[in-house]
């Protein structure tokens, strides 16, 4: 896996899901850290979208093309098949409509990347079943009343989503708080995953 | 006496003229047999040249963008953005401010003598498009030995000129920002602008443009014209704000003069303009507006119509602009990266509605300036 120094580790796998020269579209960019090294390493055209004031002039310093942009708005102002790859990472969860979001990313791009942080997380089950409380983590740091997070999911909940909207899944990992990956992560994603990155496309025929 | 000016001012600047006596061609099919242009410059081109960022006017503006004359207590029109360590730094860029064919602070235009019979041009002098304007500008940046912009700048209609300036010399631009601008009005915008002229040519006074030989001006119908406009370049907010019912008397007169506190503001608005400005520009300069439209060659096809550009583009917008709404610009961004081209947009938080641009809003010069030292990185 690339190892990229001083970057959030989700876009290491990210990065290494995206192929050189092509082109990506980023929801929720934030300061344009993932495509600024996708655009410096891969060579890929891109253009971030962001929503956060603070976030533009970061991303410009950078040299990111940045479009700010309400995504609950939808993509509209974007036509179909014009991306490689269109990225959402630890946004899903603080969209107003995710599934539509998800069905616009395969319009718009011929494949999708997600991650989000997995609420199916053993930890978050304990607070709720044991503690009775909405849980707050390292990866859910914010309190019930007062966060953006407004659409948390399980992988499995994802996962139901996807067949659901004629998603074909085509690689999943489901990752630590550390972004490391080992085997008992492996046989159980849902419970020990913190953060769970899918890249994805539209069923052959849909 | 000597002037005090503020340390981030450019200062004391004076106006330059050119005159040209190669003919222009026009949009219109018509030709400009010689014209003269004035322009300022603030800071210093470099030696390789690659400095310069033309900065283009909207309807009212002119060439005096930064800096004070002698004597004056009221700076440049973007006074605010521009100057040693300001936004647009002088200390790193060589600005120019041009003076647009047509206008009426010394660029040849209507109130200028024709020397076909020597009698001010009035309603003979052509229509001129930003088309026009560009090529214009193209002609003064040779004369000054830029041949690349690191930068096309303007607000509003200023904006289109950056706009048309990226299609038609793809070349000799390296950045166009368009500042609450739009790739073509809409008719509610061209509706406005034709009651504008309406109220000018309906004035007793303007004796079908030729008012100069009457030794008079339609002043009420330039001051109802822009009274009319002055509204739709403020946000209802910040008029509600500004004025809201007050009535200076606090009574009801039950007449028809001046009462309320925004009455009196927008008749001072009105008086004061038409006593500097010209009708015959006021006209051309909205006709220039309602004409532009880069897509109109393209079968309106806005993404066609920049397929030829080559420069990087940055598009700001304001939230309360409803002259120039947010979605104008987005539909730029829109034609921009659809070509595949760099395109940044960022729309700016602002309760001053079209006039935001002129403005000293954190947010924007943050964004601005953060852009023009890309500007200034890639051009040196």
């Amino acid at each position: 896996m690339t190892q990229i120094n001083g970057m959030r580790p989700d876009f290491a796998i990210i990065a290494d899901w995206i192929k050189p020269k092509s082109r990506v579209l980023d929801l929720g960019c934030g300061d344009g850290t993932l495509l600024n090294y996708l655009t410096r390493e891969k060579g890929v055209n891109g253009y971030g979208l962001e929503i956060e004031d603070k976030y533009i002039p970061l991303c410009i310093s950078k040299g990111v093309n940045i479009i700010q942009t309400d995504l609950d708005a939808g993509l509209s102002e974007f036509d179909a098949d014009s991306f490689d790859y269109v990225v959402l990472s630890l946004t899903l969860q603080s969209v107003k409509y995710p599934d539509r979001l998800l069905s616009e990313m395969l319009r718009v791009g011929t494949e999708g990347i997600v991650t989000f942080p997995n609420f199916g997380h053993w930890q978050t089950r304990f607070q709720l079943a044991f503690l009775g409380k909405m849980p707050v983590s390292r990866t859910l740091p914010y309190a019930w009343y007062n966060k953006p997070n407004i659409h948390l999911c399980t992988l499995k909940d994802f996962e139901i989503l996807c067949r659901r909207l004629n998603i074909d899944i085509l690689e999943r990992h489901a990752v630590d708080h550390a972004h490391k990956t080992s085997l008992p992560l492996r046989l159980l994603p849902n419970l020990l995953g913190e953060i769970a990155l899918y890249r994805f496309r539209r069923k052959a025929g849909s | 006496m000597s002037q005090d000016f503020p340390a981030d001012s450019v200062g004391l600047v004076a106006p330059n003229t050119l005159h040209w006596d190669q003919p222009l061609p026009l949009s219109s099919g018509g030709v400009l047999p010689a014209y003269d242009l004035v322009y300022e410059t603030y800071g210093r081109l470099n030696a390789r040249k690659t400095n310069a960022v033309l900065v283009c006017h909207a309807l009212s503006g002119s060439h005096h963008v930064a800096g004070y004359y002698p004597g004056d207590t009221k700076p440049g029109w973007w006074e605010n953005i521009i100057g040693p360590g300001k936004t647009i730094d002088t200390n790193k860029f060589y600005v120019v401010g041009c003076n647009n064919l047509g206008s009426c602070f010394g660029a040849t235009g209507p109130a200028s003598i024709n020397p076909a019979n020597g009698k001010p041009y009035g309603p003979d002098f052509p229509i001129i498009t930003v088309r026009d304007w560009v090529e214009s500008q193209a002609r003064l940046a040779d004369a000054l030995g830029i041949q690349k912009w690191a930068a096309v700048m303007g607000g509003s209609l200023g904006g289109m000129q950056a706009l048309q300036w990226a299609i038609d010399y793809p070349e000799r631009i390296a950045h166009a920002i368009a500042i609450a601008a739009a790739s073509k009005l809409t008719a509610q915008n061209i509706a406005f602008n034709e009651i504008a002229r309406q109220a000018i040519r309906s004035d007793p006074d303007f004796h079908n443009g030729r008012f100069y030989d009457y030794n008079t001006e339609p002043r009420q119908g330039l001051r109802l014209a822009r009274m009319l406009g002055h509204i739709t370049y403020l946000s209802h907010d910040l008029m509600h704000e500004k004025f809201g019912r007050e009535r200076p008397e606090g009574k009801f007169n039950f007449d028809y003069e001046v009462e309320f506190q925004v009455e009196s503001y927008l008749r001072h608005q009105g008086d004061s303009f038409a006593g500097k400005f010209d009708a015959n520009t006021y006209l051309l300069m909205t006709k220039a507006l309602d004409y532009f439209d880069p897509a109109d060659e393209t079968g309106g096809d806005l993404s066609a119509a920049f397929k030829p550009a080559q420069a990087d583009f940055l598009i700001l917008s304001f939230t309360s602009d409803w002259r120039f709404a947010p979605a104008r610009s987005r539909e730029i961004v829109k034609a921009l990266h659809d070509n595949d081209f760099n395109v940044s947009y960022a729309e700016i938080k602002a309760q001053y509605g079209h006039d935001a641009f002129l403005m000293k809003i954190p947010q924007y010069l943050e964004v601005l300036g953060t852009y023009m030292q890309r500007v200034a990185e890639g051009g040196t």
